[in-house]
């Protein structure tokens, strides 16, 4: 028998497989591949928030105070982050299995 | 009744689609598909369809945009040919992947290279696999049936059809045409109500990415839709022979009651065979013909069933399928018999490639070939007829 791997009958799809409940990908976290995960340093960060801007994402979510903290359910591991910091305050490391 | 006139079959393809009403009419000319294409320009130009003409760069600009179109719950019409078809390609399954009620006539003509502005089927057969529903026709006033038809059964059926016409014999003829009366047609095909559309104020997605998790199941509902579009045709036809007295069905017969052996043909060139079946009967020799109208979903018990009791059949097809086991017409025919108890032998040949005539005597000379058929060795692969040696 092959390995049950469907979410969902083909019978409970809607016509077309279109998404009748707009915005639902918030309940799918996307960043669960991600072989790399950008760490903050807060002591160089001066809260230009570059790295919330030009994620592509969006996975940056900005805390009260200020500090731009990765949403890692959703980065992707891209580092553009790390390459857009005119601190040096990102830095990429491995994901651990 | 309608009124018969004599018409250029383009023209009145085009204006069968504007009887349809059509919301938005997007196509690239290209030959034999122009004339189609043209009107419909004219009668949006001369106020006489309220549509919106699309004047694209290329025909995978006017399948996207009768996708787009199609997706907000508008009417769509294009047209196509050969090479262009093949331009459209990528968006082909989408549209049909999708469900959208678009509709296509595709003037048939053969692919380059080289290049052939004239008719066979290599073109469509390039898309048999994906999702669309395809019906082809013999002549002028089933062209323009199958248009109504064609919207018909797409928007019951939630999914694309192409009216496949044989390029310049049907498209560019003038004959008596009777289109139906107008008040006939809204009834037929009353105005579009989609159940799933962009819609701003009800907010959908349409074209989200399918996970290995969800891609098998969303192909299979698609199947099973396809599938069970057979009956939709069907239907329509009956529906359709009620208000205008003609009459169609996924595969026609032509005197085959008691026939020893058959062709099998789709398209235009029946009408051609059909005279060379008259000449033999009169002749005595017991054969008959047997047309495909609706090729996707291929009718398989129908055409089971006009077999008949056929000893031998020649599948004429008009399209190669390079290095398979037959002609795509051919390959589907063998296929459907294997799982049948009825099994004639089948010669398989391929011909009328660009253009190329086949007149009644060489129909004639495949009756005879098909006869012997009955007691040679059976061949599996198929062979090009009327090739040059
Ligand atoms: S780009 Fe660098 S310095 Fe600017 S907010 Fe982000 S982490 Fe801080
Ligand atoms: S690594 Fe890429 S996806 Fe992740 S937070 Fe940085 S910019 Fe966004």
């Amino acid at each position: 028998m092959l390995k049950d791997q469907g979410l969902m009958s083909w019978k409970e799809l809607a016509p077309g497989m279109y998404i009748l409940e707009p915005g639902n990908s918030v309940k799918f976290k996307t960043g669960d591949w991600k072989s790399h995960k950008p760490v903050l340093d807060k002591e160089k960060c001066i809260k230009c928030g570059q790295c919330y801007l030009m994620c592509p994402e969006p996975a940056y979510e900005e805390n009260e105070e200020g500090y731009f903290i990765c949403n890692l359910n959703y980065c992707k591991g891209c580092g553009i982050c790390a390459a857009i910091c005119p601190k040096g305050a990102i830095t990429m490391v491995l994901e651990e299995a | 009744m309608g009124k018969r006139v004599a018409k250029e079959v383009s023209i009145a393809v085009a204006d069968a689609v504007a009887q349809c009403k059509v919301d938005v009419v997007s196509a690239y000319p290209i030959t034999p598909q122009t004339h189609i294409v043209e009107h419909l320009a004219d009668l949006v130009n001369n106020g006489e369809l309220d549509a919106e003409y699309i004047p694209v760069e290329s025909e995978h600009a006017a399948m996207s945009a009768c996708i787009g179109a199609a997706a907000t719950g508008a009417r769509t019409f294009t047209s196509t040919a050969a090479q262009g078809l093949l331009f459209m390609y990528e968006m082909l399954p989408i549209a049909s992947a999708f469900r959208l009620p678009i509709v296509m006539v595709i003037a048939n003509r053969a692919i380059s290279a080289p290049i052939s502005i004239w008719n066979d089927h290599g073109d469509v057969m390039t898309m048999r696999d994906l999702g669309w529903i395809q019906t082809f026709a013999e002549n002028g006033q089933e062209a323009v049936d199958l248009v109504y038809h064609a919207y018909r059964v797409a928007e019951k059926a939630m999914l694309p059809v192409a009216v496949n016409l044989d390029g310049f014999i049907v498209t560019h003829v003038v004959e008596p045409v009777e289109l139906l009366d107008q008040e006939l047609v809204d009834k037929y095909i009353p105005p579009l109500k989609m159940k799933h559309k962009l819609d701003p104020k009800k907010p959908i997605t349409i074209g989200a990415i399918g996970v290995p998790e969800i891609y098998t199941e969303a192909r299979k509902a698609q199947d099973e839709a396809f599938k069970a579009s057979y009956k939709v045709v069907v239907k329509a036809w009956q529906e359709f022979e009620k208000i205008s007295g003609r009459r169609y069905q996924p595969i026609e017969t032509y005197k085959m009651e008691d026939a020893e052996v058959a062709l099998v043909i789709m398209g235009s060139l029946a009408e051609t065979a059909m005279n060379t079946v008259d000449a033999l009967r009169e002749k005595g020799k017991k054969v008959g013909l047997i047309r495909i109208r609706l090729w996707r979903p291929f009718p398989t018990q129908d055409f089971i069933k006009a077999l008949g009791k056929v000893k031998a059949i020649t599948v004429f097809d008009r399209a190669l399928s390079h290095g398979a086991t037959g002609g795509p017409v051919g390959i589907e025919v063998r296929s459907a018999l294997y799982q049948s108890n009825k099994r004639p032998k089948v010669l398989n040949l391929i011909g009328a490639l660009g253009g190329r005539d086949v007149t009644t005597e060489d129909f004639e000379e495949l009756f005879d070939r098909t006869f012997s058929f009955i007691k040679a060795k059976p061949r599996f692969a198929y062979e090009i007829f009327g090739a040059k040696e």
